[in-house]
């Protein structure tokens, strides 16, 4: 018996883009299934950071993967430009961590100590007294200390780059199917059945790229998905001119001009209303880095739930008790978008996870 | 200072909630963007004198004694001030003089009002462009009006203010009529509902004949309009009876009917339903006007269009509904209280079904032909920018926003999220009502980002 | 071309736009006395950088954007005209400068 399709993934966010569009590209027939128009989608709530100084600090293998990501991110950007002649705005200029103090300086000192230590020279940072911050960033304010840069950070527009990998994805025959939620998954034969609000399909393959909605999922192909939100709110200017060529990490200018400014942590569950005493508190900072930025005025906010496992680390596993399923999930969908579109995608079409991963199982959570 | 009722919005509507509201005793925060109360119907009310009188009308003036009664009562009006959300805590966020507070209170009375309705063609974003509401605006507050102009569209508003014109003696190139006569049959299964407001019909009636008597040049029959010129309005290109017609004109008024400005509403967290017949996103509200969330209230235009009088009446009732749930007055009091104002209301709205389907903007007004005409002004994006968007699969105008910047700029979708709505719909072959809306969220008018950091946030001590 | 045809209250105020003096009415806006003044186009936007003109004269669509004593992207159709302004069109995204008078 055929199959309706060689894979499908399920949810259309930034990791299911990316993977979906990586396997396409390897020439496997595939669908993407996704909710539809309202879903949480951590995808639309992104700051757009390709970000690498931040990630992995005390964790190789999380450090690892991150660096990977960002040094194939270029070509990666390349070759969605001359699929779909979409540009997704991706630079990496290089990037900073600014600090407010000199123990947010101090702190930042260690980790980025850390995070060189155990990279085996892959990792290069600059720290920056408040002298060298000014020389390149000028517009800084009088409570900046100092901070930390690095040249392989980035930005990217999340949303054209999700634009341009689904364009990709459509044009080398991958179907996107909207308001297909998905109910149930089952074994069916050396594949499975997929069941939605309006259709069951059959597939080779299956990679669960839900987001929080990995964790009702994930049972289903017999693993586990310990997943939680944790609500991130921004704020965005209306256009501004050229004002800021390096990303930063709390603001960033993008390639239409405006001004994105986060963020914040708040775990109070299922909840993206932007509220008035955080959206105050990021301006605050904001205004504190950059007093500049007083006079831009906000013309959008939003709230977004981060996808958050329990150590901030991605999660990726094969099913045991059901070859040929797959999950991933984490926070972190812009900055891994190249390495899930070229690696685990890979991995997937192969039907095996690579070494490089076995430490980002579901498994290493089991006390 | 601590309130017990904090009123959106100073036109008809909130006025008279303010001042139903303060008869009772009730603590009242007045808040409005403008200088000088009124909204748009009541616009500069305030210095209206014998000239204005004139030509803007009877209905007009009447908003001046309500205006004085305002002015006198025992309540904090802030003028000119923005504001830009609306939690569903019933936390009120506003900026006035270059600072931003936060305050709360147990009642929130949404009377925010109405804005007309996207008119999408080639053109329409050229400087001389504007909506007939602007005309009037302008005749209004200035005194101001465009010579030779032509007034274009269809809707009790457009003969209103082509009227007024005709009153100053200003002379209007031509009233190109979209009014569809498909309409005609449908609306009259509503004329005995509208023929107990005989008296309005009459007013119309009125108007109309008063136009065709002046000799101003009147094209109907229409089926497409372009805006002529390339870096400003030099016109207007009209397909009547099958042919192009080109008029001159260096100030072109568009207008086909209101709809309730719902930025505010939905960003408060509302729940809202599509009208089909008014063609709109009403905030869903009980016989109190209250809405889904508890102590917000809407009333007035913003709630559904409906005119000055029903506003009023609306803002009578929610104030009474606000009074009422703060335990101000009793509910035998309250209910007797309303008598009146629902007697008002339903009598204003007897008129609506009739209106509503007369002037329905026809589908071929309500989405563009031409590919390169704009539907998201703020972005830039053409109706083909759009219709390729769509294409990929999506569903919704969420995932159109998130994928061109559609309804992304400072209007925050006013001008586009209907049309972009309809276009969804045509294109998935859906209903209006199935596609959705924007997810509207604060601030629903700009803010500095100074005033946002230096918030003052008003507890109750 | 908007002429005046209730024209009963004073007009003392007098404003500065790009050079030019435009003479408002007393409490009128800055957007209806320029367009009084003959004035339709108001900025060039910063996507396609074409020529806008107000549109809504109610605060909506934000179509009527200049730079007014300093401050970029400010609704003319919303400030009061002052003695003494500066007015100018805003000509694509807004520039932030490190002296911008405060917005009263």
């Amino acid at each position: 018996m055929s199959s309706d399709t060689d894979a499908i993934v399920v949810g259309g966010g930034l990791l299911g883009s990316a993977i979906g569009y990586g396997l396409a590209r390897q020439g496997l027939r595939c669908m993407i299934l996704d909710e539809g128009d309202v879903a949480y989608r951590a995808a639309r709530g992104n700051f757009g950071l390709v970000w690498v100084q931040s990630k992995g600090i005390g964790k190789p293998i999380y450090a690892d993967w991150t660096m990977g990501s960002a040094e194939r991110y270029q070509k990666f950007s390349d070759e969605l430009a001359d699929r779909t002649g979409i540009n997704t705005s991706y630079s990496a200029p290089g990037g900073i961590h600014i600090c407010l103090s000199e123990q947010e300086y101090e702190d930042r000192v260690e980790k980025m100590s850390t995070l060189t230590s155990h990279q085996n020279g892959r990792f290069k940072h600059e720290m920056l007294d408040r002298k060298a911050m000014l020389e390149r960033l000028p517009a800084l304010g009088p409570d900046v200390v100092g901070g930390s840069f690095s040249p392989h950070d980035g930005h990217v527009s999340p949303l054209y780059l999700m634009r341009s990998m689904q364009r990709a994805f459509v044009d080398l025959g991958g179907e996107i199917k909207n308001d297909h939620r998905v109910l149930d998954i089952k074994k069916d034969g050396e594949g499975f059945s997929v069941r939605t609000a309006h259709e069951t399909f059959s597939t080779g393959r299956i990679v669960l790229a839900a987001g929080l909605g990995n964790k009702a999922l994930a049972p289903m192909v017999g693993l586990e998905q310990p997943v939680r939100p944790v609500k991130g709110q921004i704020l965005v200017t209306e256009r501004q001119a050229p004002f800021l060529d390096m990303p930063t990490t709390h603001a960033r200018q993008t390639g239409e001009g405006t001004i994105m400014i986060g963020d914040s942590h708040e775990d109070i569950g299922f909840d993206v209303r932007s509220t008035p005493h955080v959206m105050q508190a990021i301006a605050d900072r904001a205004r504190r880095s950059f007093p500049v930025l007083e006079q831009a005025k906000i013309v959008r906010t939003w709230g977004a739930l981060r996808v958050m496992t329990p150590d901030g680390l991605p999660i990726y596993d094969q099913s045991e008790t059901m070859p040929g399923a797959f999950t991933a999930a984490c926070h972190s969908g812009v900055t891994l978008a190249a390495s899930h579109a070229m690696v685990y995608a890979k991995y997937v079409a192969e039907g095996q996870l690579g070494r490089e991963l076995e430490g980002l199982s579901v498994r290493r959570f089991d006390v | 200072m601590s309130f017990d009722i904090i009123i959106i919005g100073a036109g008809p509507a909130g006025m008279s909630a303010a001042i139903t509201a303060s008869d009772s005793g009730a603590k009242v925060l007045l808040l409005d963007d403008q200088p000088t109360p009124g909204g748009q119907i009541y616009r500069a009310i305030e210095a209206a004198g014998d000239k204005q009188a004139n030509i803007l009308g009877p209905d007009y003036m009447a908003g001046k004694p309500l205006a004085e009664k305002m002015r006198a009562l025992n309540i904090e009006y802030v003028s000119d001030a923005s504001v830009w959300q609306v939690t569903d805590e019933r936390e009120v966020g506003y900026s006035t003089g270059g600072q931003a507070r936060l305050v709360t209170a147990p009642a929130v009375i949404l009377a925010t009002g109405a804005m007309e309705r996207p008119f999408p063609i080639k053109g329409w974003t050229l400087p001389g462009v504007m909506m007939a509401g602007a005309a009037q605006t302008m005749l209004k507050t200035s005194g101001l009006a465009a010579e030779g102009a032509i007034f274009a569209g269809c809707g009790p508003l457009l003969y209103l203010v082509a009227h007024q014109y005709l009153q100053a003696g200003v002379t209007i190139s031509a009233i190109v009529d979209t009014t569809a006569k498909a309409n005609r049959i449908p609306a009259l299964s509503h004329l005995p509902g509208a023929l107990k407001r005989w008296d309005l019909l009459l007013k119309g009636q009125k108007w109309q004949s008063e136009i065709r008597k002046s000799g101003t040049r009147i094209i109907d029959d229409v089926s497409a309009l372009r805006v002529l010129g390339e870096t400003k309005a030099e016109g207007l290109s009209v397909n009547t009876a099958g042919a192009w017609l080109d008029i001159k004109s260096e100030h072109v008024f568009l207008h086909q009917g209101v709809v309730p400005n719902v930025n505010l509403s939905f960003a408060a967290g509302l729940d809202h339903s599509w009208d089909e017949r008014q063609l709109c996103w009403r905030p869903d509200t009980d016989t109190w006007c209250g809405a889904s969330i508890d102590g917000i209230f809407v009333a007035g235009d913003g709630g559904g269009i409906g005119g000055g009088l029903a506003a009023r009446a609306e803002g009578e009732i929610a104030a009474l509904g606000a009074l009422g749930k703060l335990g101000l007055i009793d509910t035998t009091t309250r209910d007797a209280r309303a008598k009146s104002a629902r007697a008002t209301l339903s009598r204003e709205l007897c008129i609506r079904p009739f209106l509503d389907t007369w002037f329905r903007p026809s589908d071929s007004f309500r989405v563009p032909i031409d590919d390169d005409a704009i539907i998201c002004r703020c972005e830039e994006l053409s109706l083909k920018d759009i219709r390729d968007t769509i294409e990929i699969g999506l569903v919704g105008p969420n995932q159109l926003k998130s994928f061109c910047r559609a309804g992304m700029g400072p209007c925050q979708g006013r001008f586009c999220g209907l049309t972009v709505q309809e276009l969804i719909a045509k294109q998935t072959k859906r209903t209006a009502a199935d596609v959705g809306y924007y997810r509207l969220r604060p601030p629903i008018k700009p803010l500095r980002l100074e005033e946002l950091a230096n918030l003052q946030i008003d507890d109750d001590t | 071309m908007f002429k005046r045809v209730i024209d009963e209250t004073a007009s003392d105020v007098v404003f500065d736009f790009e050079g030019t003096e435009v003479t408002a009415r007393n409490g009128e806006s800055v957007a209806a006395a320029l367009l009084g003044a003959g004035v339709l186009s108001f900025r060039q936007t910063p996507v396609k950088d074409r020529a806008r003109g107000p549109f809504c004269m109610m605060g909506v669509c934000f179509d009527c954007l200049m730079v007014i004593d300093g401050q970029p992207n400010r609704q003319a159709c919303q400030v009061r005209a002052a003695s003494g302004m500066k007015v100018a069109r805003q000509i694509g995204a807004a520039e932030l400068t490190l002296d911008q008078a405060d917005p009263a």
